[in-house]
């Protein structure tokens, strides 16, 4: 590879550059590059994913027989507890700010975030948070263990009585999560709304963009209740409040409020950028424009607003009257509509479309299949006859792994492909990436759907041994465990070696549409630099013939490959 | 295959699609059919409720996934650009006029869907286990019974880490075996002594958290004699799992005698698998993290048994 193979803006930047030569270990630094800090918050979150991904090994090791025979329940308990936090905490909202940091400047052709160095703080708080977390494995009494949620009292049972307890120090990374998550809406937002090109009107905007901003949102409105919550939980465990103490004349109740009233919203925060990213592949890779655009754009909006009106459903058999299960009910049940106009805008987009099945389509159209699979599940236990049966059984389990495995893990997945050459300048390999694709969708199925049988016979989830008539089904999931364990391997060759030693991406390999097909492969550290577009027609142009910006021409003929 | 313009109405295609979604119909209820045998046994008056309910929505379910999936399924089979093909496709941009049925259609739906669900909400709530108040439907009407009204027999719950415990006040007896009489209606007390439980009887298709602080009742009636699972639902620390009782639904006569023969016999430790699995962790030197000792074992006149084979 010689120098003179890179855009010369790219060489003469200070910033690490992705794909420049020599710069790996500015990666390491503080940095305030959007697009720096988007692949440091996507490494590391991977890096607590294959964490997270062991931690359930061992669990579905652990339920493969339905003795408890393979780690002390203590052990069981303290690894499910951790397994949900670093896959919600530390991986999957770092991944989706690393896809933000990544999109949102080059998508909207802004030169970086619009306070960079608070970007990189809130980024810089993941690892901090990430070690106070895992380090609780050390303390004698070991992390916490009282499952991701987290209810008093038993999250304030403390057994060895010390002050630095494996739940205090889960308190403490859950509320740096949530100052991080709040540091890095605030950018997102204020970015999305003042830093667009000229031309770029807010029904101009890619759909991702709409997601995303409908997304930290929810972000600002949602976190401050769970951020709150944990303080307060964390003070009645280290200085004795009863905030929700029942002997102190506390609610535990009270801190189930606290907690979906944020939890909740959180599982949007998820989906929406999936959605967003849903709708980019379908329409790039079927080429054709986004079906019904403007009804799928507000549809993100009408998600937000639904999305915070419905956290009881996370407790109905918890002494809620019936006024509130009624009332909830209905609310959960309505967002299937705001939902299915973008489910049925993506069949409309692909329909009649010319599709291309490589790797990042093929994800969007697996994440596609489990979502709606998950929808349908959703509405059941939407229900509050169904859900008094179903409820903190496997049932539930299944429902939101397949929401965030099957639909949100695979469309960052298709993300990550999508936009790999964009941002470090090479291609990966094809034939990895479908292999990839065929064992996380196979093992996804076989790992989750299982879960739906025996939540339905009554198996109570977060059980570390079981009665054996749920033997059969727990097996079938542990073996789609494992091969969902192994799928992450060509994963993690494909990136690694594409990075190393792939072919050059040019400029534009999917022939996608977008502002940030319009930056040369990788970009370079400002973006368009002085020379902002401006933009002239909308998002998706697809079979239009339709410019995206003035003088287009000029800045297709920018890559030195290209020209 | 989808070449034709869209303003000419294909026969051929809307034989297709008319055909398909037959089949699609007809495989749905046949699901809804199968539904039921995916659920426990159905042991108390609630069960049938839920389980309809259940029925109704698999089918919905079912023709909602595999209609988007035969969608999916036609277009990756049929809609593939041509190896060397780079062209784009027809610019559809939208129809607003479709956009606004499948937001109206899906939101009738919904609202069908919630109709339905409140009222077997209000039914149960006649019924007792959601919540005891007193509303204008006759308890005919909904299917129950009709001595559902009528003062319950009364057993007072009482959940530990990590035991349960049943006192029969009437009868002056404890257990840690739930014992019930078939169709007639019982009233639980629930309490905790420490953390939030959750008293599950699948059988019964009923749950209801234990709030510590607080005194919850819970009615039911229980309809098929068996032997079923209780199941503490809501994680209640380290022995959490093991955190079973059996429920024996039995004949009026039969359980009277139970009572009977219950209050002859002299206090003793009841049930508690936590504590035999702890004494067995200590014993090997307790590996493993720091845990909440077990709650001592409830002193009960019959401690019964979980090791029987049950029904559900």
């Amino acid at each position: 590879m010689t120098l003179a193979s890179y855009d010369p803006r790219v060489l003469k930047s200070n910033a690490p550059v992705p794909g420049a030569p020599d710069n790996w270990k500015r990666f390491f630094s503080f940095n305030t590059d959007a697009k720096v800090i988007g692949i440091q918050y996507i490494t590391v979150a991977i890096f607590f994913l294959l964490i997270g991904g062991l931690l359930a090994m061992i669990m579905r090791g652990e339920l493969i027989t339905p003795e408890n025979d393979l780690v002390d329940r203590t052990v069981y308990n303290g690894l499910y507890t951790m397994h949900g936090t670093i896959m919600l905490f530390m991986f999957i909202f770092p991944v989706l700010n690393g896809l933000n940091n990544l999109l949102i400047p080059t998508m909207i052709g802004a030169p970086d975030m619009a306070f960079p160095k608070l970007n990189a703080v809130a980024f810089w708080l993941v690892p901090i948070f990430g070690v106070i977390l895992i380090s609780s494995f050390l303390l004698p009494g070991g992390p916490a263990n009282s499952g991701w949620w987290s209810y008093p009292p038993v999250s304030t049972q403390n057994p060895l009585g010390n002050f630095v307890s494996g739940e205090g120090m889960w308190l403490t990374a859950v509320a740096l999560s949530g100052v991080s998550s709040i540091m890095g809406a605030v950018n997102f937002v204020t970015t999305i709304i003042r830093m667009r090109a000229p031309g770029m009107t807010f029904f101009r905007m890619p759909i991702f963009i709409w997601t995303v901003w409908a997304a930290q949102t929810l972000q600002l409105i949602g976190l401050p209740a769970l951020t709150g919550g944990a303080i307060m939980l964390l003070f009645d465990l280290v200085v004795g409040t009863s905030f929700f103490q029942p002997e102190g004349g506390g609610d535990p109740v009270l801190y189930q409020h606290f907690f979906w009233f944020y939890s909740h919203p959180a599982v949007y925060v998820i989906i929406l950028p999936v959605f967003g990213i849903f709708s980019e592949l379908f329409s790039c890779h079927s080429r054709k424009p986004v079906f019904g655009y403007k009804f799928v754009a507000l549809a993100s909006f009408a998600i937000v607003f639904l999305g915070l009106i419905v956290w009881v459903h996370h407790f109905f058999p918890s002494g809620v009257p019936e006024w509130m299960r009624n009332l909830f009910m209905v609310t959960t049940m309505l967002i299937s509509v705001p939902t299915g106009v973008k489910v049925f805008a993506w069949l409309a987009t692909i329909w009649g479309g010319k599709l291309r099945l490589n790797t990042p389509m093929l994800f969007s159209l697996g994440g596609l299949f489990n979502f709606v699979f998950a929808g349908v599940t959703g509405i059941m236990l939407a229900t509050v006859p169904i859900d008094i049966h179903v409820n903190n059984t496997y049932f539930v389990v299944g429902h939101f792994h397949y929401v965030i495995y099957g639909a949100a893990v695979m469309g960052i997945y298709a993300a990550i492909y999508h936009w790999f050459p964009k941002f470090t300048g090479r291609m990966y390999y094809e034939g990895l990436g479908k292999l990839h694709f065929f064992l996380t969708f196979i093992g996804t199925n076989l790992n989750f759907f299982p879960m739906h049988p025996l939540g339905l016979m009554g198996m109570p989830r977060r059980v570390s041994s079981y009665d054996p008539e749920f033997t059969f089904w727990n097996v079938v999931a542990s073996l789609g465990s494992f091969l969902l364990g192994v799928s992450i391997i060509p994963f993690l060759l494909n990136m690694i070696s594409s990075w190393v030693r792939g072919p050059q991406a040019p400029q534009n390999p999917w022939n996608a549409i977008g502002l940030e097909w319009l930056l040369p492969s990788p970009p370079p550290a400002e973006n368009f630099e002085e020379n902002v577009p401006t933009v002239i027609s909308g998002p998706y142009g697809y079979g239009t013939g339709k410019p995206l910006v003035e003088n287009q021409a000029a800045y297709e003929t920018q890559s030195p490959l290209e020209a | 295959m989808t070449s034709s313009p869209p303003s000419r109405i294909n026969v051929s295609a809307l034989a297709i699609v008319s055909v398909w979604t037959g089949v699609l119909v007809v495989f749905s209820f046949w699901m809804s059919r199968q539904a039921y045998h995916w659920l426990p046994v159905q042991a108390s008056t609630a069960a049938p409720l839920v389980d309809g309910l259940f029925s109704f929505e698999t089918a919905l379910a079912t023709f909602v996934f595999f209609g988007v999936v035969s969608v999916m399924g036609w277009v990756v089979l049929f809609n593939r650009a041509e190896k060397y093909d780079t062209s784009d496709a027809e610019p559809v941009e939208g129809n607003t006029k479709l956009e606004i049925i499948w937001t109206v259609i899906p939101a009738l739906i919904v609202f069908g869907i919630a109709f339905y669900s409140v009222r077997v909400n209000q039914k149960l709530a006649v019924l007792g286990p959601m919540e005891h108040i007193h509303r204008g439907d006759p308890i005919e009407e909904v299917g129950g019974f009709l001595g559902d009204r009528l003062p319950a027999e009364q057993v007072e719950v009482t959940a530990r880490q990590w035991s349960w415990q049943f006192n029969y006040p009437d009868a002056k007896v404890s257990s840690t075996e739930l014992h019930l009489p078939v169709d007639k209606p019982v009233t639980f007390r629930l309490v905790s002594e420490d953390v939030i439980h959750g008293f599950y009887v699948p059988a019964f298709r009923l749950k209801q958290d234990i709030i510590p602080g607080r005194a919850i009742n819970l009615n039911l009636t229980p309809t098929r004699e068996g032997r079923y699972r209780l199941r503490d639902s809501m994680y209640s620390g380290t022995w959490f799992s093991t955190n079973q009782a059996d429920v024996v639904v039995e004949s009026e006569a039969a359980y009277s005698d139970w009572l009977k023969q219950a209050a002859t016999q002299p206090l003793q430790p009841g049930l508690s698998d936590a504590i035999l699995e702890y004494k067995q962790r200590q014993s090997e030197g307790a590996r493993g993290w720091p845990t909440v000792v077990p709650a001592p074992a409830p002193m009960v006149n019959v401690p019964g048994s979980n090791q029987l084979p049950h029904n559900g």
